[in-house]
């Protein structure tokens, strides 16, 4: 008799939690945040990510089919072997279901090649490089806000159509540095333009001087910066210093986010073109987003990684909710399917290689006369669509592509 | 009359009580074989390479006197070999890790030599300039891809039989290299070698006055020292499947000094309990972020300012009381 | 004009003049540490930390108090070596009979503390410090345009430098320093006080480390990670210039500002690297540095 209870008992204990674990591993929905919290980068993503990440979740609703939602964030310092550790760990000991942020391409390859192996999701807002969606795609992966490809298209296309037909690059001498410098030649070339030069100086670096010098004696009508984070912002306070735009040179960076620009000030930053995933004061959902971010960031305004850590934390949980489960491969399927309604992502995709396609916007920093409030620092000066911006299905190297 | 048997037979010796010191040794191989079954594996794996590096550091700097500020182009230097030799030709990971090894020694000779000719802050010096050479050679080394990294290293199957993907498995290999590794470097130091060196870096104007060949003795130091921290950085690689320029930059040769500062210069174990610990602080404190430099900076201030003997140097002389060297 | 394996001449004396204007800040940092290790023995690892408080003090004044550049380069050194001393009065006072390995390690623990807490109140990003308005603008010299206030940390560097190397050389003030390093005891038994100078000139060190930070506000990014870049070059200099020499540190300063210059036009990539391969030759051909006393 007791025998009988007792396996009754023990078969309904299996049953339920053997029902419970096919829907949700330890019956949470677990979120990792993993980005930059004390380096070059702990401004544009950092503690912002991990706000924005919040915010989603709560906006949310805090819980996924009855099943409640958790937030783990943690700082990767930059480094490969943090990132990957750290992943490791989530996934291993933790159950954590998927990661967000990733900014820096090392720590974004590092954890997408763990998350590809445990077969978890891991959705990149703050890395820029295009391998992400090449050689190193994988079906749980995902490259949300923007990349190389789209950065160097909208501010190469949009500079060339200008005027800004010769150029000059002052390269940041790394694989991130080359691959912007090469892809935005690439788009310059096509329109017609022509490159005199370029020098690549090392990373990271103080003094331009010298590289702006050379920049100077080429005479190209543009100085293209494949830098970003404080090189940029040293090469930009340094060529106004040495008179580059009086000389009648003009500077593109490209890779510019709007914490930059805070730093450097409008009296320096004035005139230089961009292209962005997102402005906080382009229309009233996002003004209202960020206005709320702000009010937990001490009066900052979010940059587009922030912007886009938002977007995928919240498709993400819709995902889990269409899939029913939080098992990678499930959910990754409905993260390709649903479509995305949010401020950041107008006409947002997901597409095969795990590219989330949407509309960029080509900028240009204001002149301090014509900023009427703090953080006031963009003219938008043209929506480019999707489908322009990001790389063509056709020519992605993603196995995962059927051709 | 009752009947005993009574044998008289020569009185065997009294069987010889295993030492204080064996039973201490055998009880942390204990500890090191259990640990897996209790904490995150990886984590223990990422701390055993550490401390292996940190003790290939300590010979050089406990003892013989000795401070490398440059130490991580062996580790970092290793890895990247190794990586490329799992990843790209296709070696089992002991040949892998030999030719990650064998590259240290190579460059641990050339630096030795170079370095050894002076002393004190100078020979600091003269490694942190090498080293920085050999980070600009990794960064403009096209095979070790720069800023990425070699990034998904297979871990292979050691011997072609022992599959290292396993995690336990893994563990026990790195546990097993750790335990050699460390045995050697015990061996060493003990040994009349070992005892020249104390003597070197005691008073060189002696040794040499002795008679004994120093150079040569400091640069064999040297070269065990370098290759010691290439086989650290050649199974770290393996562990996380990845080699990057942070294990070649100058902060990594800092954070072993701090380890082994921590730890207790020219301890046996000091190393060790030095490198858990900082591996320990970047861990489990990641999640506040840079609070772990200013942590490392703490802890080095005070390390410096009272507390030079490091953890196991403040427990030596208890545990020595009780019959066991650390 | 001719051309140097095909550099126009133009070009290249643009960028040896750039290099010069660069040399004087490594000349001015690394006048401080050799001031720091040759009168007290004492490896200053966080003279990169110091000299990014410069700058950021300059900042904090211009933000919170509305004090100008000028006021700056008065006010922020005195501050700065304030903590200086405090440092050295509670901390590196008890390494003086020690290794001299200590102090470096000591030091470079408190760089890390500096510059971590820095980075948790002020972020990485920067803060903007503009060129004051009297020193804006530039000459066109026809070969290159010269930014005003390029040419003003010339000028404010060599005064420095040869003003410090003035004390210490050639007046008694000086001379008491440098015998007071070389036996304290003597020195103290004539009734000089040998801890205040030792400590003052810690301070001096310091100070020299924070006026270079203010210097460079305007041009380069002030963020929390300024100094640590910097570090490790300066180290070199001070080296190959010879570790006790004060001349030594402020011509191979200059010097090693020419050669980044070549370099970059030559082999850019190589530009931060090229000091170290210097530095190890000097360091095998001649051990007490290019103008040092004694290995």
């Amino acid at each position: 008799m007791l025998k009988k209870t007792l396996v009754g008992a023990v078969a309904a204990l299996a049953l339920s939690a053997g029902a419970a674990q096919a829907q949700y591993s330890d019956n949470k929905v677990k979120i990792g945040v993993l980005t930059d919290l004390s380096g070059t980068y702990s401004d544009l993503a950092g503690q912002g990510s991990i706000v924005a990440a919040q915010m989603a979740i709560e906006d949310f609703g805090g819980k996924v089919n009855g099943v409640p939602v958790e937030l783990v964030s943690a700082d990767h310092q930059n480094k490969a072997d943090i990132a990957s550790s750290i992943a490791r760990k989530w996934y291993d000991t933790e159950q954590v279901d998927a990661i967000f942020d990733l900014v820096t391409t090392a720590t974004a390859v590092a954890v997408r090649e763990v998350s590809r192996e445990k077969g978890k999701i891991d959705m990149n807002s703050g890395a820029g490089s295009t391998v992400l969606t090449n050689d190193k795609c994988s079906a749980t992966g995902f490259h949300w806000t923007y990349d190389v490809y789209a950065m160097a298209v909208g501010t190469g296309n949009a500079v060339v159509k200008q005027g800004g037909d010769s150029w000059y690059f002052l390269t940041a001498d790394y694989a991130f540095g080359h691959d912007l410098e090469a892809q935005t030649a690439k788009v310059v070339k096509a329109n017609g333009g022509t490159v005199k030069g370029s020098v690549r100086h090392p990373f990271p670096n103080s003094d331009f001087s010298s590289f702006l010098l050379q920049a100077q004696a080429s005479g190209a009508k543009i100085i293209g910066l494949a830098n970003a984070g404080s090189d940029t912002i040293n090469a930009i306070k340094q060529a106004r210093e040495f008179g580059i735009t009086q000389g009648g040179q003009s500077l593109a960076g490209l890779l510019v986010f709007i914490s930059d620009v805070h730093s450097l000030g409008l009296e320096t930053a004035q005139g230089m073109l961009l292209t962005t995933g997102f402005y906080w004061d382009r229309d009233d959902a996002s003004r209202a987003w960020s206005k709320r971010w702000s009010e937990r960031m001490k009066g900052r305004m979010p940059t587009m990684v922030h912007a886009g850590v938002y977007s995928s934390v919240l498709h993400y949980l819709r995902s889990v909710q269409a899939a029913k489960t939080d098992e990678g491969i499930k959910v990754a399927d409905q993260i390709r399917t649903l479509p995305i309604k949010d401020f950041f992502a107008v006409n947002g995709k997901v597409r095969a290689d795990g590219r989330m396609v949407h509309d960029m916007y080509l900028a240009q920093v204001k002149k301090p006369s014509e900023s009427k409030y703090p953080w006031d620092y963009y003219n938008i000066l043209r929506t480019i669509p999707g489908d322009e911006a990001f790389k063509p299905l056709a020519d992605s190297t993603c196995p995962l592509v059927k051709k | 009359m009752a009947k005993h048997d009574v044998t008289l037979t020569a009185a065997a010796p009294p069987a010889k009580a295993p030492s204080r010191q064996t039973l201490f040794v055998l009880a942390l191989l204990a500890l090191g074989v259990a640990a897996p079954f209790g904490i995150y594996p990886v984590f223990l794996m990422k701390g055993l390479c550490f401390a292996l590096f940190a003790a290939a550091f300590n010979l050089l700097l406990g003892y013989v006197g000795l401070l490398s500020f440059g130490h991580a182009m062996f580790f970092g230097w290793s890895a990247y070999v190794t990586a490329h030799a799992a990843k790209e030709w296709g070696l089992t990971p002991e040949l892998a890790i030999l030719a990650g090894v064998a590259l240290s020694a190579v460059m641990g000779t050339v630096v030795g030599w170079l370095a050894i000719r002076r002393q004190g802050i100078y020979f600091a010096m003269i490694t942190l300039a090498l080293a920085q050479l050999m980070f600009f050679l990794a960064v403009q080394a096209p095979f070790t891809h720069g800023e990425d990294g070699i990034q998904g290293v297979p871990r292979g199957h050691l011997f072609g039989v022992l599959n290292l993907s396993d995690m336990m498995t893994m563990y026990y290999f790195v546990l097993a290299v750790f335990v050699v590794a460390l045995l050697l470097l015990y061996r060493v130091v003990n040994s009349p070698f070992g005892q020249v060196l104390k003597a070197i870096r005691d008073n060189e104007p002696r040794a040499i006055s002795l008679g004994y060949q120093v150079e040569r003795y400091k640069l064999l130091a040297f070269v065990l020292s370098a290759s010691l921290a290439g086989l650290a950085g050649s199974v770290k690689s393996l562990v996380f499947q990845l080699a990057s320029l942070a294990d070649v930059h100058w902060h990594a040769s800092g954070e072993v000094v701090l380890m082994t500062l921590l730890g207790g210069v020219g301890t046996v174990f000091g190393p060790t309990v030095g490198a858990f610990l900082v591996v320990t602080i970047q861990n489990y404190f990641s999640e506040v972020g840079s609070w772990v430099t200013i942590i490392q900076g703490v802890i080095f201030v005070i390390c410096v300012l009272a507390f030079r003997s490091g953890i196991v140097g403040v427990l030596a002389p208890w545990l020595k009381k009780r019959g066991i060297q650390a | 004009m001719f051309t140097v394996f095909g550099i126009p001449a133009a070009a290249l004396f643009g960028q040896l003049l750039l290099g010069l204007i660069n040399g004087a800040f490594y000349a001015m940092l690394s006048l401080g540490l050799a001031l720091i290790f040759g009168l007290l023995n004492i490896i200053n690892f966080s003279h990169g930390a110091l000299y990014m408080m410069g700058a950021f003090v300059a900042w904090l004044l211009l933000t919170y108090v509305g004090a100008g550049y000028w006021v700056a380069l008065v006010v922020a050194p005195v501050i700065v070596a304030a903590l200086g001393i405090v440092i050295e009065r509670t901390m590196l006072s008890r390494l003086y009979k020690l290794d001299h390995l200590y102090g470096l390690l000591l030091t470079f623990g408190l760089a890390l503390i500096i510059e971590g807490l820095f980075r948790q109140l002020y972020g990485v990003s920067g803060m903007p410090y503009s060129v004051p308005k009297e020193l804006a603008g530039g000459w066109n010299l026809g070969f290159m345009f010269l930014p005003i206030y390029r040419g003003w940390v010339v000028i404010a560097s060599l005064v420095l430098c040869l003003g410090t190397w003035a004390v210490i050389e050639k007046t008694k003030l000086g001379a008491y320093l440098r015998a007071a390093t070389e036996n304290p005891t003597l020195v103290q038994a004539f009734g000089i006080n040998v801890p205040v100078m030792i400590t003052a000139t810690y301070g001096f060190g310091v100070a020299l480390a924070a006026i270079a930070g203010v210097l460079a506000a305007p041009v380069y990014s002030v963020n929390p990670m300024m100094g640590s870049n910097l570090i490790i070059v300066v180290f070199a200099v001070v080296v190959i210039g010879g570790m006790g020499s004060i001349m030594g540190s402020v011509v191979t300063g200059f010097l090693l500002g020419l050669l980044e210059g070549l370099t970059k036009v030559f082999y850019p990539e190589a530009a931060a690297t090229v000091i170290f391969m210097v530095m190890v030759v000097v360091l095998l051909l001649k051990p007490a540095g290019l103008f040092g006393k004694g290995a």
